[in-house]
C-alpha cells in the first residue's frame, strides 16, 4: 500500500518542478521612444514575486524618490540586491538620449521570475519610466513591452531648474541638457496633488527660453505614452 | 413527437448547409488547372481623434519588410506621407506586393473599410499608415504585421500610437501644416536634427502656450487616434 502512495508523491513533485520557472538567460533592449526626453542611468532587476521597485497607487520608497528626483539608482540597487535579485545597472553608460537604444544581458536565478526597470526622465521633477514586475516568459522567444511615464509623487512639478537631491525643489540639469533647458521660469505647479506613484500628467513647458512659467520647452520636452519599448529575448 | 422531428430535421438541414459552405473542395476529385489561391483581407479604420483628419489610408502588403522603424530615419516615402499625406511613394515601392488607398481623407469620427486581395504563398506582411493632417509630420499606423499564417475568419484589432517622422520641426506655424487648420505646405526640404522616427509628443497649440501655432485645443490628441481591425475573409 505504501508504494503507490510514494509514487504519487514523486509524480506530484515532478509536475511541480516542471511547471516551476527555470533560470533564464535574457537579452534586454531598452529603446527611448520619445522625441525630447532623456533617460538617466537605467536599473533593471529580475526578482521574486513579492518584490517591487515601485507600485502605482502606493507611496514611493526613499530609494525610489532618490531615483525619480535625481537619477540616483544606487539605493534601489541595494534594495534589489538585498532580496537576491539579478541586477543590470546603467547599460547605456549614462544618459539614454531620445530615439536611442541600449542592450544588456541578464542571467536570472530560478526564483527571480519577475522583471522590473526604472530610470528618471529628464527634464522632469520626479518623472520616471517604469516596468513593474513583468512576468518573464518561460518559452524562448522575443517579447516586447511598452512602458509608461510615472510620477513618483514626491516633488511638485514646478519645471524649473533646481536640485536633484531628494526633497529639494527643481529639476537637475546635467551638462548634456544644459543648452536645451530654459531659465528663470516662475514655476508651474507649486504643490503635490497626488503623493502616490501615478501616471505622469506630462510636461507643460512654455515657448520662452528665458522667463515664463517653465524652463521646459513646450515643443520639445512633452511626451505621450508610451515612452519606452523593452524587448526581451529569452534564450533556449 | 412531430414537433421534435421537425426540429431535428431543421437542425440537420442547418448542419448540411454549414458543411456545404465550409467544405466545397472535399468532393472535387478531378484535377483543376492551377489557379492562384487568393487571400483577401478587410481592413477597417476608425478615426478616434477630436479634430485630426487622417490622410487617405494606405494599406500596403509587402514582402516581409517594415515601412518604418522607431529610432531610425524615415524613408522618403514615409516623409511624403507624414508631411503631406501623400501615400503614393510608399505604395509604388519595389517591395510592395499589393496595396490599396482610401479615396479621400478620413475625418474625425469617421470610419471606412478597405479590401486587399493577395496571392497566397509568399511571405506577406501588412502595413497601414496615414498622416494626422493638422500636424507637421505626425502619422499613425501599423507596420510589418505578418499575415502569412492567418486563417480565414481570423480577426485582429490594433490601436497604434502616433509617431513623429522626424522630418519636419513641430513649429505648428502658418504655412507648414497641410490640413484644414492651415492649408499650408506638404513636404518641405530637409530633416530634423533628430532624424529618426519616434513616438509623437503631441501638439502644443495656441490654446496651450505656443503663440505662433495655427492649431487650437481641438487639434490636441492622445494615443491612440486610430483603430484598425483586420480580418481575413477569403
Amino acid at each position: 500500500m505504501k508504494a503507490p502512495s510514494l509514487q504519487n508523491t514523486l509524480l506530484v513533485t515532478g509536475l511541480f518542478t516542471a511547471s516551476f520557472a527555470q533560470a533564464a538567460e535574457l537579452e534586454i533592449t531598452v529603446e527611448n521612444l520619445t522625441r525630447g526626453i532623456a533617460f538617466t542611468p537605467i536599473l533593471i532587476a529580475a526578482h521574486d514575486m513579492e518584490s517591487h521597485l515601485f507600485v502605482t497607487g502606493e507611496m514611493a520608497s526613499t530609494e525610489l524618490q532618490a531615483m525619480a528626483e535625481g537619477g540616483d539608482i544606487s539605493g534601489l540597487e541595494m534594495v534589489a540586491t538585498s532580496v537576491a535579485a539579478d541586477v543590470a545597472t546603467n547599460p547605456a553608460g549614462g544618459l539614454l538620449m531620445p530615439a536611442m537604444s541600449t542592450t544588456t544581458m541578464l542571467s536570472t536565478e530560478q526564483m527571480n521570475t519577475q522583471l522590473s526597470l526604472v530610470a528618471m526622465l529628464l527634464p522632469t521633477n520626479d518623472g520616471f519610466v517604469g516596468l513593474d514586475s513583468w512576468t518573464i516568459p518561460e518559452t524562448p522567444g522575443t517579447y516586447s513591452v511598452y512602458l509608461n511615464a510615472y510620477d513618483a509623487g514626491t516633488e511638485a512639478n514646478d519645471e524649473v531648474r533646481g536640485s536633484g537631491a531628494p526633497g529639494e525643489a527643481g529639476m537637475p540639469v546635467p551638462p548634456p541638457l544644459e543648452s536645451m533647458i530654459g531659465m528663470n521660469g516662475t514655476g508651474v505647479a507649486a504643490s503635490i496633488t497626488n503623493d502616490k506613484v501615478h501616471i505622469h500628467p506630462g510636461n507643460i513647458g512654455d515657448a520662452e527660453i528665458d522667463g515664463g512659467n517653465s524652463d521646459i520647452q513646450n515643443t520639445v520636452h512633452r511626451w505621450l505614452n508610451p515612452v519606452a519599448k523593452v524587448t526581451v529575448v529569452v534564450s533556449e | 413527437m412531430t414537433i421534435r422531428l421537425l426540429r431535428m430535421s431543421v437542425a440537420t438541414a442547418l448542419l448540411i448547409m454549414l458543411a456545404a459552405c465550409s467544405d466545397d473542395n472535399d468532393d472535387s476529385v478531378t484535377e483543376v488547372p492551377e489557379e492562384p489561391e487568393m487571400r483577401t483581407f478587410e481592413v477597417s479604420v476608425f478615426n478616434l481623434s477630436a479634430n485630426q483628419p487622417l490622410s487617405p489610408i494606405a494599406v500596403i502588403a509587402s514582402d516581409g519588410g517594415m515601412l518604418w522603424h522607431t529610432g531610425e530615419a524615415a524613408s522618403d516615402g514615409l516623409e511624403a506621407l507624414a508631411e503631406g499625406g501623400d501615400n503614393s511613394v510608399l505604395i509604388d515601392a519595389d517591395s510592395t506586393l499589393g496595396a490599396t488607398s482610401g479615396d479621400a481623407p478620413l475625418g474625425a469620427g469617421e470610419s471606412e473599410m478597405l479590401t486587399l486581395s493577395l496571392e497566397a504563398g509568399s511571405e506577406t506582411s501588412i502595413s497601414v499608415a496615414s498622416m494626422l493632417v493638422n500636424t507637421n509630420d505626425a502619422f499613425s499606423g501599423i507596420t510589418g504585421v505578418d499575415l502569412t499564417t492567418w486563417a480565414v475568419g481570423e480577426t485582429q484589432t490594433y490601436l497604434p500610437a502616433v509617431y513623429d517622422a522626424g522630418t519636419e520641426e513641430n513649429t505648428e506655424m502658418a504655412g507648414t501644416i497641410p490640413g484644414p487648420a492651415d492649408g499650408g505646405e506638404g513636404v518641405s526640404e530637409g530633416r530634423e536634427a533628430l532624424d529618426a522616427v519616434t513616438m509623437h509628443s503631441g501638439v502644443v497649440t495656441a490654446d496651450d502656450g505656443l503663440p505662433n501655432s495655427v492649431l487650437d485645443s481641438s487639434h490636441r490628441f492622445a494615443n491612440p487616434v486610430m483603430k484598425i481591425i483586420i480580418s481575413r475573409v477569403e
